[in-house]
């Protein structure tokens, strides 16, 4: 560059004579410089957005953020974001962002500003009264110990430390109504995965993706929801993999697919079913995998009666309960048949592959889990979600196998009559899914599978929002197994949820049915103390003989020298369930006046929960409701803007609820710890301090701990003691005296007696002397060190990423790799080697972690009478579970069945074809005014509500929309609910394209934007034809883009496992123009029930 | 790079004719359409960079595309295009392909520019200086591809600059990084070429009958862009000139003619002076 001033003479006198060039650059120019280099900082974190779990680079100038974009060192992303990722800046930044408290008086119009610490000790004060008011020692002659008038929704959104401190110090108070939005996304995929497999989380790594020869996106719209995870199957796909998408919707996940395959919404287990016979009767299973592995040779219960000869119904089922009894499910006793001490019962865990002295499980006495003795208050208690990171009870420790395959009672004769009229047309027939594709895809599925080739499935809430939720997981994980595809690299099911660390608020969970690492939330029936409760869950050997030393851990993390042998460890500090807690019981419970506190925090119901009308109706009802978030969100708001007061249904001056609105911190402005869909703990570096009074929830909850705390100082009051007695003693920094993360994330990791950190939960002890706060993420503190803070670039080692971040169980990628090697312990092939048996070293070696104990040879044979992990054979590669194989057939754990068998959704247009029997007969249902349903199939008045509605989100944008309806950036990419329709149906609706639509359920009726296209099409089911819709549900009255919440429609509809609502696939009727006002609205959805002859009975039966 | 400043030379090094004379390999941008999942992280890490203001809210009923087009206030904007295709099990294909300033090597809006706004950088890209430029707007229509556009409120002319800040510092354009797919590729021009001619083949081979590159070419109409396309149909389904012609390319010709013209009529009258001297 020249130094001459002006262009002209730069131009005459310069190397540019055209003065298009270096002559015409301005001073501005020649100096430009990007604020990525002159940043006084770079802070490492990870995107708050969904859960793949993307690496962010946070530069910081003077003090403030002014950059966010991808970290390219991460093994997960490298590098990449999507538009939201790539909308942080705006999201952390941005003038949506609330930084002050609001307040809203009893019966006020307006909201008033209210100063941080006078918020807080309102709210300090509010739970004490409303605690005392509604504290309940005994429930039907039990000892409770707790209250039903608080309740706290959220969690997902937030850290491992805050999910841990909500629990912690709401338990302590005696707070069960725990939830988040876990319940509500992936519940059922804990319950459906566990029992399979041992363990509840996807069982893979996104990027072992990259390896899969097929892969198969059902129940998930994976490009969309995903996009920065759909890079290792863009990347499979590049290396030749086919890529198969069986949805009711053409997404932008279809139009990167070799095969997409249209299905009717809520019909997926009849669609694998159809694979799964195909894979028998074509011979296409992986026969050594499947005789070794799974519990296929395991002979079943004489008195067990399939779904075949019961018109769709097991054996064991009590009409008049609409119960089963599992009885008739259970494992035939064997020979050896004893309490304890048989191979059979053990299940082998290690943590960090260096300890010989590995657990096992036995779950020989049926556990304290559910059981065919159980209660409707155990059963209703969630316990199918307690799998999490360890398998079912079975009955028989030494069950009878015959591993000919051939005995009619062995699991895979059962198996195969079961799916035998799950035949190519009987799938046509059932999910409109044309033969000649269906056959393809069954092609290309098998085709891909087998010692030299895997196909992996990714699935979503696609799959796990339905009344048989669990048993669509059941399904794909009967599949995989027969296909030999767990375990192995380019195969698995990859379980992709939706919030940054929605799996670690299942892992420390604020969940009403679980505690830290899985173990059981006491229940008030079966566990009175702590040897109840261990003598109901744990059992004599294997890995969950060491329950005992996860839950004395956690209680010593919890009371600290409180806690001691004499006192029981403070057991009966727990307070106990008594039934359903969950959220939409919650919101019931509110309705009629029990529940009188609420927390929300970082999730809105009002737009992203099933049935938003009841939400509302619930929240005003409360005395107190504390929401913490961005922006003022809908479910802040409800009181003076929400649709209720539109139709007249509520008048803000009569609602007393007072509300208080606490503007949060962002991610960049906290540390702690996301764990992400596959497991993996990633640590976030805080960049700035929150400006104003926005802070983190491990403030909140600290201070709010520590003001309760101080309140009740001296107390003697029974009540009072697990809250004064527990350890609540966190180290602050910074100008906002923000609790230590890293002291919160030592904890959950443990430490023993002398206050050193624990490296792996092989050294908890029941004595007391170690204390853990979450069992299975001991090891994320090894040596002192944040292992979940680490950061070794992707390119620096294999494709796994080992030493990016920490992953549960004991730094494991790929669960239950054993199962990649032969009986005999090498690789079933070179192509998919992962880890092998190391003869002259005596060990397993590979590229991961095993998943097995680390010098257990693979010709191991248990004596008869084998104890611990020595209970399980060298060729049991699943070691989480009682017998150590994969369950093709689920005996125990799960309340709706031990097969996957196709039911209609609880609103269908169709009868069931495959059986008498309509819906899932578990299924469970709010019967209430508020949540009707509408006819199904050939009953009078279905044809009212004739087509079938399922929802999805956007790339642009992000569940309820607190995180991007309130963004400029993402507003504009999408700025309106639509409603996508066939031209088919819009011609015989007559919609027009861009124009309104009425969407009506037996519930509620909402307004759309047309969106007419080729990418919804009617299918012929069973001879008729059904159309579908599709919706997106990101959008409210609130912020920047507006329109109504597509929940308004859904129904509190449940898989009674885990109460996930079924959110995808429902009956509306659509109509043309925009939706009435005022009144008008409920008088409409009155008149489509009146038309329909719904009533509060209409659906209920079995 | 061409040290020889030929026609041939100024053709594949631009950034030499404009008088860097020591200067990095041209760069440019490889999008390939066929892994586009339509995200628009692009679009959203373009105007986060480069402070774009959002321009509106406005549901076009166009597929997802409510960004519309390339503008002042979009320097990325990904096409979602719905059509009829008979060769598949669905009947109609849904294309998505990221578009941008072409950065073109023979640039018509750097032509016209009457104020040395628009200057060509060491990068080979086309740059509008935001402290230079009047608004004056003559580069909008010389655009054969319709991508520079006036701010209303503001008055100057905005597009996207390949992110010259990043450049600089050795950093890639902000929607190359953040897409999620690899679908925009940013690089040495020559490498970009080199890459796409194969991943190209692969495609043909894999049965895309209709993929082809588009402005990769040097001897297209503006001299080769410096950011092409991997499309996998006709350009005009993704709304693209098929067959665009730099529109200063005559201004050569057309100043000789006029000069031609010009002598002519300047003999002309002068000769009838002569003749009435006679």
């Amino acid at each position: 560059m020249t130094d001459l001033a002006w262009p002209v003479l730069r131009q005459l006198f310069g190397p540019d004579k055209t003065g298009r060039g270096v002559a015409a650059a301005s001073k501005r120019s020649q100096s430009l410089l990007a604020r990525t280099a002159t940043a006084d900082k770079v802070v490492k974190s990870v995107c708050p957005y969904c859960g793949v779990g993307c690496g962010q680079s946070v530069y910081v100038k003077d003090g403030e953020v002014v950059q966010i974009e991808g970290d390219p060192d991460s093994a997960v992303s490298r590098g990449r974001l999507c538009p939201k990722g790539s909308a942080t800046l705006q999201l952390t930044t941005g003038e949506a962002r609330l930084h002050g408290v609001l307040y809203r008086p009893p019966y006020s119009s307006e909201w008033e500003s209210l100063d941080l610490d006078t918020a807080m000790d309102m709210i300090a004060d509010r739970v004490i009264a409303t605690r005392r008011e509604t504290f309940e020692w005994e429930h039907e002659g039990e000892r409770t110990r707790r209250t039903m008038g608080i309740a706290h929704l959220g969690g997902a959104t937030l850290d491992n430390e805050e999910n841990y401190l909500i629990k912690k110090l709401w338990t302590a108070l005696g707070i069960v109504q725990i939830e988040n939005q876990a319940r509500v996304c992936h519940s059922s995929t804990v319950a459906g995965l566990g029992t399979s497999f041992g363990r509840g989380g996807a069982t893979t790594c996104m990027q072992d993706l990259q390896n899969s020869d097929c892969i198969v996106v059902e129940g998930s719209n994976f490009a969309e929801a995903h996009p920065v995870g759909f890079q290792w199957v863009m990347e499979a796909r590049a290396r030749g993999a086919k890529l198969i998408h069986v949805d009711p919707h053409y997404s932008r996940t279809s139009a990167l697919a070799d095969l997409f395959v249209p299905i009717r919404a809520g019909t997926d287990i009849a669609f694998l079913g159809g694979v799964i016979n195909f894979a028998i009767e074509h011979d296409k299973w992986f026969h050594d995998y499947v005789v070794r592995y799974t519990n296929a040779a395991t002979i079943i219960e004489e008195d067990f009666v399939d779904t075949e000869d019961l018109a769709g119904m097991f054996s064991g089922y009590n009409v008049d309960e609409r119960k089963y009894d599992f009885q008739t499910w259970q494992y035939e006793a064997g020979g050896m048949n004893a309490p304890s001490g048989s191979r059979a019962a053990g299940t082998v865990q290690h943590a960090d592959g260096s300890d010989d002295d590995a657990e096992s499980a036995d779950d020989a006495d049926g556990s304290g889990r559910v059981n065919e003795r159980s209660s409707d208050a155990v059963r209703s208690a969630g316990r199918a979600e307690s799998h999490g990171s360890g398998g079912a009870a079975i009955s028989s420790t030494d069950p009878e196998r015959d591993e000919t395959l051939q005995h009619p009672r062995c699991v895979f004769q059962i198996l195969r009559r079961h799916y035998s009229r799950y035949t190519p047309e009987m799938v046509e027939r059932v999910c409109g899914t044309p033969q000649d594709v269906f056959l393809e895809a069954c092609r290309l599925i098998t085709d891909n599978s087998g010692r030299d080739r895997t196909t992996s499935f990714a699935y979503a809430v696609g799959w796990t929002q339905h009344t048989v939720g669990a048993q669509y997981i059941r399904a794909a994980c009967v599949l995989q197994l027969l296909l030999g595809n767990i375990g192995r690299p380019g195969g698995g099911i990859q379980a992709l949820r939706g919030h940054a660390s929605i799996q670690g608020s299942s892992d420390i969970p604020t969940l009403f049915n679980l505690l830290p690492g899985y173990l059981a939330m006491p229940h008030a029936e079966e566990h009175h103390n702590l040897d109840e409760f261990v003598e109901a869950d744990a059992h004599d050997k294997g890995f969950w003989a060491n329950m005992r030393s996860y839950m004395v851990s956690l209680l010593k993390a919890w009371w600290g020298p409180n806690a001691t042998v004499d006192n029981d460890f403070c057991f009966d500090y727990l307070p106990r369930l008594t039934g359903d807690h969950s959220t939409y019981q919650t919101v019931v419970d509110q309705i009629e006046g029990r529940c009188k506190g609420y927390f929300v925090m970082g999730e809105n119901p009002a737009v992203g929960s099933a049935n938003t009308r009841m939400q509302r109706l619930g929240m005003a009802n409360l005395d107190w409701l504390v929401v913490r978030d961005f922006s003022l969100i809908e479910t802040a708001t409800w009181w003076k803007d929400g649709p209720e007061i539109d139709t007249g249904e509520l008048v803000t001056g009569d609602i007393r609820t007072e509300v208080f609105f606490m503007p949060a911190a962002s991610h960049t402005e906290k540390d702690g710890t996301f764990t992400n869909t596959n497991r993996l703990l990633q640590w976030h570096h805080a960049a700035k301090e929150p400006d104003g009074d926005a802070r983190s929830e491990l403030w909140f909850m600290y201070h709010l701990g520590r003001r309760i705390r101080e309140k009740l100082a001296g107390s003697t009051d029974p009540m009072d003691t697990p809250l004064l007695d527990l350890t609540w003693d966190y180290p602050v920094e910074g100008s906002h005296d923000e609790p230590s993360a890293d002291c919160v994330l030592a904890e959950i990791n443990g430490f023993d007696a002398e206050g050193e950190p624990l490296s792996a939960y092989t050294e908890l002890k029941e004595d007391g002397s170690t204390a853990c706060g979450c069992w299975i993420y001991c090891g994320v503190y090894a040596d002192g060190v944040n292992q979940a803070a680490r950061r070794e670039p992707w390119r620096n080692q294999n494709w796994l990423g080992g030493k990016w971040g920490w992953a549960w169980p004991a730094d494991r990628r790929i669960l239950y790799n054993r199962a990649s090697a032969d009986p005999d312990g090498k690789p079933w092939s070179d192509r998919k080697a992962l880890v092998w048996w190391d003869q002259d070293a005596g060990k397993w070696d590979g590229h991961d972690v095993p998943d097995f104990v680390p010098d257990k040879s693979p010709d191991y044979e248990p004596d008869d009478d084998a104890e611990g992990p020595d209970g399980l054979a060298g060729d049991d590669p699943f070691i989480m579970q009682a017998d150590g194989k994969g369950w093709l057939y689920v005996p125990s754990g799960l309340l709706d069945g031990p097969l996957p068998t196709h039911y209609e959704p609880q609103e269908s247009p169709v009868d069931n074809a495959l059986y008498r029997q309509q819906s899932s007969p578990s299924r469970k249902l709010t019967k209430h005014r508020d949540n009707q349903f509408s006819p199904s199939g050939s009953q009078p008045g279905a044809e009212v509500y004739p087509y079938v509605l399922t929802t999805y989100r956007l790339t642009e944008h992000f569940t309820a929309g607190g995180m991007s309806r309130w963004q400029p950036y993402l507003a504009e990419l999408q700025p309106e609910l639509f409603c996508e329709v066939s031209p088919e149906l819009a011609q015989e609706r007559g919609l027009e394209h861009n124009g309104w639509v009425t969407v009506i359920s037996a519930r509620y009726a909402i307004e759309a934007r047309v969106h007419v296209t080729d990418r919804m099409s009617p299918l012929l089911v069973d001879g008729k034809v059904v159309h579908q819709v599709g919706m997106p549900f990101h959008w409210g009255p609130n912020g920047y883009a507006k329109g109504d919440a597509v929940n308004e429609l859904v129904a509190m509809a449940m898989d009674p496992n885990v109460h996930i609502q079924e959110d995808k696939a429902l009956l509306v009727d659509v109509q043309p123009g925009r939706r009435p006002r005022g009144p008008a609205l409920l008088e409409l959805v009155d008149a489509h029930r009146r038309r329909a002859g719904v009533t509060v009975e209409t659906g209920h039966q079995i | 790079m061409a040290a020889d400043l030929g026609v041939e030379g100024a053709t594949h090094d631009p950034a030499a004719v404009s008088g860097w004379l020591e200067h990095p390999p041209r760069m440019g941008f490889f999008t390939d359409t066929s892994v586009c999942i339509g995200c628009k992280a692009c679009e959203v890490a373009c105007k986060e960079w480069n402070h774009v203001p959002e321009d509106g809210l406005n549901l076009t009923g166009m597929s997802f595309d409510n960004t519309v087009g390339l503008g002042a206030d979009s320097w990325r904007h990904v096409a979602f295009v719905e059509r009829p295709e008979t060769g598949n099990d669905e009947g109609f294909r849904w294309l998505m392909s990221s578009d941008v300033c072409k950065h073109c090597t023979e640039a018509a809006c750097l032509d016209v520019c009457p104020t040395g706004a628009i200057f060509r950088t060491e990068f080979g890209s086309v740059v509008v200086q935001d402290d230079i430029c009047n608004g004056c707007g003559y580069c909008v229509p010389a655009c054969p591809y319709g991508v520079l556009d006036k701010r209303e409120d503001d008055g100057r002319i905005f597009k996207c600059t390949l992110c010259y800040d990043r450049l600089a510092v050795g950093q890639e354009p902000a929607c190359a990084k953040a897409c999620p797919t690899d679908s925009i590729q940013f690089g040495p021009l020559d490498e970009l070429r080199e890459r796409a001619q194969g991943k190209l083949e692969q495609l043909v081979e894999a049965g895309y009958g209709d993929a082809r590159l588009y402005g990769e070419s040097p001897d297209d109409g503006v001299g080769g862009a410096g950011a092409f396309f991997l499309l996998l149909d006709e350009p005009e389904v993704y709304g693209l000139p098929p067959d665009p012609v730099v529109t200063t390319r005559q201004l050569g010709e057309m100043w000789r003619c006029a000069g031609l013209a010009a002598a002519a009529l300047v003999a002309a009258v002068g000769g009838a002076f002569v003749g009435a001297r006679r």
